[in-house]
């Protein structure tokens, strides 16, 4: 009916309506959808979660927190060591149990308003309070009170106690005092973790009277959020970029050299290697595993040592895993050089240490074996004999390998399931899963052997040891030992750094003689950087600190390629030639 | 008319209810939550989370709360137990909560920024795809059993067979780096959307071609053809106005289910190239458990696909006149 009496006219000139819809549709979309590149673009792997630094745990959260935020300290670039942020100065009482901080005259919020002692506990009492919910508060619950205000709430999730019992206080506007529980040798270390970093009690507060039900979001949108870090937010798109600007307001802007960042979330690896190799991306911190061989020999890949194990659980509460032999000689017989050789190929190190090498002051516990795969298969032999078994694997059960879905964590499985059978016979199947499923059979304690991979928190060998305390919720294995519980604990409250590594590397060799993980490689870092980039120092947490960053000039560039001419072979370096340098340095500069 | 549309609506109410509900605890059925990560979280901590996210409420009441119309929390009506203060939420009043993996956003947010991003892409893919596959077709049926003809199949058969991401992979090889015309990815001028809208509408160009060629065959051996050119008409009329009318009604037709397939198809294109369009959240919300964004996002598209078929079914009836709405 409709369509006979549909005028013709009409119906002729719907192609050429729609047609003209679509190109205004086209053309409003991408009308100030572009935005000029920043001054460096760096790759952050994945959209971040939120820039509320209370809530988060992630690394590349991290990255853009510690850029617009900055905490009591911030980290020294190449040796970690905190270094004086918001507090200009800090004492500690001989008893190692009160924190005096000063903080910084003269630091700022990028809304003007001062940054004050009063700052930092508004902020830690968010933090504390389980109402945010704040996944990392357990690492300020070395301060008095602290636990106890987290873990008691009332019915509808409120703090149940004041928040006066927690040893938190400031007693004027320049100064914090922070009385702890016990001796906590790496507080100092925490205070630069961007967790415990400030948030601005006006911009939280005035986004809770303006949007009473949404104001969880609506502080942290880039025209609300107030930070205090060499960068502000200026511009964010999920799964797109955030575009963070150089912060005026910063106490420390002279030194910064770059006035804008894009920090983007490729996922797919190659995309991302793409994007680099035609100069859309600066800085990326992965590559993908098959193209290592042809980067190493450039300049612009130098992997370096990283604070990370990759390793095997071992359900030692399964039999035969139960039996602490067969778990040796389970861990003896893995092909650890073939590994980091025909698989992971950019230097990773085989590894017999549970707590990485390259910390400092401390000397790993390495599990006993031999130096050759041959002698180390002939006494995993005799151990699988001892506990009863064929020294060709006769009447072992098959194992099954968990590991998540990648093609990385499957080629080393097939290696290791290969080495079993090869050397022992035993016949190991592979099994992998979605990695949200992995996660939940790997807490359920649902596997025989499973893969994991471990990177530390802080430069200290606790970060690693802690995780496998009777019960820890990392642990994943089933098991435990008083003794080692009682280790950790002794060392947690030593003052005495020598004291407490040798008690840290005690507790350590307990785990490498009982063996409830099979440590595989250490990692190392996979930075490609465009050698124009200066500031950007190696360091084993790869943890790096746009604030320092800044572009070389060609004159910069080309003496330093001159001075190294070992780096590898030279590549583009696109950027400005006359270099990018920072208020200060620039004045250095001149002067010379 | 009225009656037609009045039907389809009460159909696709009881589609989305059963999509909604469907969807709803199937989510919550898969093992794994949105806040496992590799460091587990200390139980304390976990505790206040999900207090924090209602994951702590029993399955029935947190479909409720999300379905609406009313807020069940502790702000919702007094009948229920609040206090008021905030009576409605919950999609029925339009509000798809907040994302639990992009928590400084909430779900209509990350769709409000990306669906039109989506959107523009599946236009431009859609429209080359219309482009070449109608040309390409017409020309295979008018040059039958040609070397053109045979050509023009075999490409667009190779067009079928081969996914796009193995076409998005060629494109990034040619333009890109052998010939430097188009950025590698990204997202934000005309330029950064050609080779996207190409490689997501090729699939679909190969199979608008064959159904051209196939239409246009029937339709140029019928009677009102022959009288067309017994008439004495150019053979642009006779192909532009009178034979391609009919032969194209098979392609109206596949467009519904094509733009359900380019809506869906795009997640791989858009991880390619890096556009922060709607497609990607489809599978990486299921991945992540982000319960809500992954509600939202099966919402939209149940939505779109159903009143994108609707719209063709109306096109169709302008099409051909022997088609009635009420035939139905």
């Amino acid at each position: 009916m409709l369509a006979s009496r549909a005028p013709s006219r009409l119906r002729q000139a719907l192609p050429y309506l729609l047609l003209a819809l679509v190109l205004a549709g086209v053309m409003t979309l991408t009308r100030g959808a572009r935005l000029q590149r920043a001054d460096l673009v760096i790759n952050n792997g994945t959209e971040v979660t939120t820039l509320d630094p209370a809530t988060v745990t992630g690394v590349p959260e991290g990255r853009v927190i510690k850029s617009i935020f900055e905490g009591l300290c911030s980290k020294h670039p190449a040796t970690l060591a905190p270094v004086p942020g918001m507090a200009q100065s800090w004492q500690i009482s001989p008893d190692g149990l009160t924190y005096t901080f000063s903080i910084r005259r003269g630091a700022r919020w990028s809304n003007a308003d001062p940054v004050t002692a009063h700052d930092f506990v508004y902020s830690w009492e968010r933090f504390l309070n389980p109402e945010t919910a704040a996944e990392y508060a357990y690492q300020l619950w070395y301060v008095k009170g602290a636990r106890a205000y987290t873990t008691t709430a009332d019915e509808e999730g409120r703090p149940a106690l004041s928040f006066d019992t927690v040893g938190i206080r400031a007693p004027d506007d320049h100064t914090l005092v922070v009385e702890l529980e016990a001796p906590t040798p790496f507080f100092m270390d925490l205070m630069a973790f961007y967790p415990l970093f400030p948030v601005n009690r006006r911009n939280i507060e005035s986004a809770k009277s303006e949007h009473p039900d949404s104001w969880r979001l609506e502080w942290l949108r880039p025209e609300n959020i107030v930070t205090n870090g060499p960068f502000r937010v200026v511009e964010r798109r999920v799964n797109d970029r955030i575009r963070l600007e150089r912060n005026p307001d910063y106490w420390d802007a002279d030194n910064v050299a770059l006035s804008s960042i894009d920090v983007l979330a490729v996922e797919q690896t190659v995309t991302a290697l793409n994007m680099y190799l035609t100069g859309g991306v600066d800085v990326l911190y992965t590559v993908p595993a098959s193209v290592i061989p042809r980067l190493l020999p450039r300049e612009d890949f130098t992997p370096g040592p990283y604070l990370g194990t990759y390793y095997y659980k071992v359900n030692v509460t399964r039999p035969p895993m139960n039996d602490v032999r067969v778990r040796r000689a389970l861990a003896l017989t893995i092909d650890r050089t073939a590994i980091c050789q025909k698989i992971t190929k950019s230097g990773q190190i085989p590894s017999w240490t549970w707590v990485p090498p390259n910390i400092p002051g401390y000397e790993g516990a390495a599990m006993e074996h031999a130096a050759t795969l041959a002698e180390n298969v002939k006494e995993a032999k005799r151990l699988l004999v001892e506990a009863g078994f064929g020294p060709d694997g006769q009447d072992f059960p098959t194992i099954e390998i968990l590991y998540n879905t990648s093609e990385a964590h499957r080629d080393i499985a097939e290696v290791i399931a290969s080495s079993w059978r090869n050397n022992l016979g035993i016949d190991a199947k592979l099994l992998n899963q979605e990695w949200k499923v992995y996660l939940d059979v790997q807490h359920n304690l649902g596997f025989d052997v499973c893969r994991a991979a471990w990177i530390g928190d802080y430069v200290d060998p606790n970060t690693f040891a802690d995780m496998f305390v009777t019960g820890g919720e990392n642990n994943n294995t089933g098991w435990g030992s008083p003794r080692y519980d009682e280790l950790i604990a002794a060392a947690a409250v030593e003052l005495d750094p020598a004291r407490r590594m040798a008690t840290l590397r005690a507790a350590e060799e307990i785990l490498m003689e009982e063996m409830p993980i099979l440590p595989i490689y250490t990692y190392v870092t996979q930075n490609l950087l465009n050698p124009r980039l200066g500031g950007f120092l190696p360091n084993i947490q790869d943890e790096h600190f746009p604030k320092y960053w800044y572009w070389k000039s060609d004159e910069e560039l080309n003496a330093e390629r001159a001075a190294h001419p070992d780096r590898g072979q030279l590549v583009d370096a696109p950027g400005p030639a006359a270099g990018l340098y920072s208020p200060a340095a620039q004045r250095a500069g001149a002067a010379r | 008319m009225t009656r037609f549309l009045l039907r389809r609506f009460m159909w696709f109410a009881i589609t989305l209810f059963t999509v909604v509900t469907i969807s709803f605890f199937l989510m919550r059925s898969v093992r794994g939550g949105p806040f496992d990560t590799d460091r587990a979280l200390n139980e304390a901590v976990r505790i206040n989370i999900e207090a924090r996210y209602h994951l702590d409420w029993p399955l029935w009441k947190q479909y409720a709360h999300y379905v609406g119309p009313f807020n069940l929390d502790r702000h919702g009506p007094e009948f229920l137990g609040g206090d008021g203060s905030d009576l409605f939420g919950g999609v029925l009043t339009g509000d798809f909560g907040p994302s639990f993996r992009y928590r400084d956003y909430t779900v209509n947010d990350i769709i409000a920024q990306s669906l039109p991003i989506s959107a523009l892409l599946g236009t431009v893919a859609m429209m080359w795809a219309l482009a070449l596959g109608i040309t390409t077709g017409m020309l295979s049926a008018l040059r039958r059993g040609s070397g053109l003809d045979i050509s023009l199949r075999l490409a667009a058969t190779g067009g079928i067979a081969l996914p796009n991401f193995v076409i998005a992979g060629f494109l990034v090889i040619l333009f890109v780096f052998l010939v430097p015309l188009f950025p590698v990815a990204g997202w934000g001028s005309l330029r950064h959307m050609l080779l996207p809208g190409f490689a997501l509408g090729a699939p679909f160009a190969a199979y608008i071609s064959r159904l051209t060629r196939t239409g246009m065959l029937e339709t140029l051996s019928q009677d009102h053809i022959r009288t067309a050119w017994a008439k004495g008409l150019t053979p642009r009329l006779v192909i532009m106005r009178h034979a391609l009318k009919g032969g194209i009604l098979p392609v109206v037709s596949y467009l519904g289910p094509a733009t359900a397939g380019i809506l869906t198809g795009s997640l791989v294109i858009e991880k390619i190239f890096y556009i922060p369009g709607t497609g990607s959240h489809f599978v990486n919300s299921a991945l992540n458990r982000d319960y809500t964004l992954s509600m939202g996002v099966t919402i939209l598209f149940t939505v779109l696909v159903y009143s994108l078929n609707l719209v063709v079914d109306l096109a169709y009836t302008l099409l051909d006149p022997r088609i009635k709405l009420e035939d139905e």
